[in-house]
């Protein structure tokens, strides 16, 4: 496939050199690329609608304690990670743009930015953790909670978690997959005929972004009012 | 290629909005709506999801075939959703003096 210059007319090799061999064309391929990679997301849907299932089940069962855990969770962090998140999701939204006109270092810039966003909600949601070690806030042995509702205000915790943390091992393994691309477009291998893999990558880092947008009024907002319901 | 390349500013609306449901998010959730409170701030989330996913993830420009897949991975959680909290919201609706079998939950 290497040989793509001197072959170009080949009637084997009459063919971007990206395409594989098995696609009839590149509109073909792009199609399977993005048709493969949804699918994969519907899987991490029901993956993540699960945990969502069980955060549901619990809240209907224990409502005073999902009322009290929601309101140990710190509301101004939860926004400003909203919006460093969302912003993040335009930056990449930009580096898949400027893959697409084939600006490759445009393309390597706008996903650094995305990466450092990324690093910045980790850090955020580090020092929320941090905090919640403090306080003896983790489920476990050293758990401790004052009020009556202390048992299920763990299982909420539990659950905030898991979800978060679930969540958060989504955007290490983005970090990664982000690191190639731009790599990848460092040496200037995407073009407005091939750029697939930028897309994808887009894909799943908006998607880790959906997730969010659902854990951030769940855990930290709702029943924000509602004192011991 | 299918590449369509939307216009920067589609980029810009579209986090504005979203800037402004998580503004009006935020802002909902220390009024008290009662019962309210919980399906308003789905509403809202389902709202910035679909607009993330028509506009930034370019579903709103794919092919019928993968908007089906979409669609279809929605309407999964729906269904387990659904046949689950049929079940769990019911089972106080056992009606007077049926011999229900005790289950500890």
């Amino acid at each position: 496939m290497a040989d793509t210059s001197a072959s170009a007319k080949d009637s084997v090799h009459g063919h971007h050199p990206a395409q594989q061999h098995h696609f009839e064309s590149m509109v073909q391929q792009q199609e399977s690329v993005t048709l493969g990679m949804w699918l994969f997301l519907v899987t991490e849907i029901m993956f993540f609608g699960g945990l969502f299932l069980a955060y549901l089940l619990y809240r209907l069962w224990y409502p005073a304690a999902w009322a009290e855990g929601s309101r140990e969770l710190d509301i101004v962090l939860g926004s400003i990670n909203t919006v460093v998140l969302i912003g993040s999701s335009l930056t990449m939204a930009f580096a898949v743009r400027t893959a697409q006109l084939g600006q490759n270092k445009a393309t390597v810039n706008w996903l650094i930015l995305t990466m450092l966003l990324g690093l910045v909600f980790l850090v955020i949601k580090g020092f929320e953790y941090a905090h919640k070690f403090e306080m003896h806030h983790v489920p476990g042995p050293n758990f401790e909670f004052e009020g009556p509702y202390a048992a299920q205000v763990q299982i909420f915790l539990s659950l905030y978690f898991v979800m978060t943390g679930l969540h958060a091992l989504h955007m290490l393994i983005g970090f990664g997959l982000l690191s190639v691309i731009a790599w990848m477009a460092h040496k200037k291998r995407f073009s407005p005929e091939w750029y697939s893999p930028v897309e994808m990558a887009g894909l799943y880092w908006h998607f880790v972004d959906i997730v969010w947008i659902f854990l951030f009024p769940l855990l930290y907002l709702v029943d924000r009012v509602h004192h011991g319901a | 290629m299918s590449g369509h390349v939307s216009p920067k500013s589609m980029y810009f609306t579209i986090f504005g909005a979203l800037m402004f449901f998580t503004a009006l998010t935020v802002g909902v959730a220390f009024v008290d709506l009662g019962v309210l409170n919980f399906p308003v701030a789905l509403g809202i989330a389902i709202t910035k999801a679909t607009l993330v996913i028509l506009f930034f993830m370019h579903v709103i420009h794919s092919s019928r075939l993968t908007k089906l897949i979409v669609a279809t991975g929605f309407f999964f959680l729906l269904v387990l959703f659904g046949l689950t909290l049929t079940d769990y919201l019911s089972r106080g609706w056992m009606p007077n003096g049926a011999k229900a079998t005790q289950i500890d939950y």
